[in-house]
């Protein structure tokens, strides 16, 4: 694994979402306007954020521990998040 | 009587935007404040001559604003960058008891982001032990607010009466303070810890929900200190309650206790 010269572009999607229990105030309210806007049938609003992150020069399973550095340094708070990863397709 | 001269950097990074208001405040009190971009502390500056050195000063503020736009979470982007290229430095300054660190509002999230606070014994930027999140109301809480010392570990305010109450003014929309509760975290620990600084109340003094406590708060926690008491962070503004022409204009009748203003806080801090 590591550098992988000539390796195609590699692609991860962070999902970063509230941890069940964190109260999602933002999701609450999304979904109290949209009722008042005279939305039917709608059981619950879940707001998550996606960060798509793109890797050069090195193979995938090293573009995946480059990810999870970025989610460790900024991208998500472990208080109150929980994160999934995926590689995409390139 | 505040220490005349006492060295006050008050760090900057784009998006900041309370640093002149809080360099004002200081100024008037007798200290020697300056705002300091974060490029000046980590030398990514061309000019020699606006090189600074965190260990030069005795007080660090982090100041309010929407550092970095506040982008991916309130306070994360300027914490990230300092932990990167000055989280030595840093260090180091917390470890010295004689040194003091705070933050208002974003800065209260960047330590908060940073771990410094609530913190654990030994003052190490960890992974963070809590964080500031958005209102219980999802809105941008704006308006005049009151806090209570709580008698706690805060070393500037060994001498001030438990129960002092301030008018300091709320502005943000992330503000609710939620604890790991693991570790020495819970609200219960930092109360035994004496780490609670200032409770949301009313004017009159009296513990007070929604929409005295602006953000939702468990406990009605308006600030914190670290276990050593001198690293704090508290999300309404004494900047904006320099004046006690702002204070009478607000309260507008007589409360119960006196009720003081940003300048007695900031002079306590020096």
């Amino acid at each position: 694994m590591g550098k992988a010269k000539g390796t195609p572009p590699r692609r991860v999607e962070v999902r970063v979402e509230l941890k069940p229990g964190v109260m999602d105030a933002e999701a609450l309210s999304t979904e109290k306007a949209l009722g008042l806007l005279g939305v039917k049938d709608l059981d619950g609003v879940h707001i998550a954020r996606v960060y798509e992150l793109t890797f050069t020069g090195i193979d995938a399973e090293a573009a995946m521990d480059r990810a999870r550095e970025c989610v460790e340094r900024l991208l998500a708070n472990p208080v109150i998040h929980q994160v999934s990863l995926r590689a995409l397709e390139h | 009587m505040p220490k005349a001269g006492k060295k006050v950097a008050i760090l900057s990074i784009e998006g900041t935007n309370c640093d002149a208001e809080l360099n004002s405040c200081f100024q008037q009190l007798g200290a020697d404040p300056e705002v300091v971009d974060l490029k000046q502390l980590t030398g990514e500056v061309d000019d020699p001559s606006l090189r600074r050195r965190l260990a030069d000063y005795d007080v660090l503020m982090f100041p309010g604003g929407f550092s970095a736009g506040d982008y991916v979470r309130a306070g994360a982007i300027m914490a990230a960058r300092i932990r990167s290229a000055l989280g030595k430095e840093l260090f180091e300054f917390v470890e010295d008891p004689a040194h003091l660190v705070g933050g208002i509002c974003n800065g209260f999230q960047v330590l908060v982001e940073l771990g410094l606070l609530p913190g654990r014994p030994g003052n190490r930027l960890s992974a963070p032990q809590a964080c500031l999140t958005t209102n219980d109301s999802a809105r941008f809480e704006c308006r005049p607010t009151f806090v209570s010392w709580e008698g706690g570990n805060f070393r500037p305010f060994s001498a001030t009466p438990k129960g002092s109450v301030y008018f300091f003014p709320s502005a943000h929309g992330e503000g609710k303070l939620v604890l790991s509760g693991t570790e020495g975290t819970s609200l219960k620990d930092l109360e035994a810890a004496g780490q609670i600084l200032f409770r949301w109340v009313d004017p009159d003094g009296e513990p007070a929900g929604y929409p005295w406590n602006p953000n939702g708060s468990e406990g009605n926690v308006a600030g914190i200190t670290n276990p050593e008491g001198n690293v704090f962070g508290l999300m309404p503004h004494p900047e904006r309650a320099f004046s006690l022409t702002a204070r009478d204009r607000v309260l507008g009748r007589p409360t119960r206790h006196p009720v003081l203003t940003g300048r007695e806080f900031l002079a306590a801090l020096l």
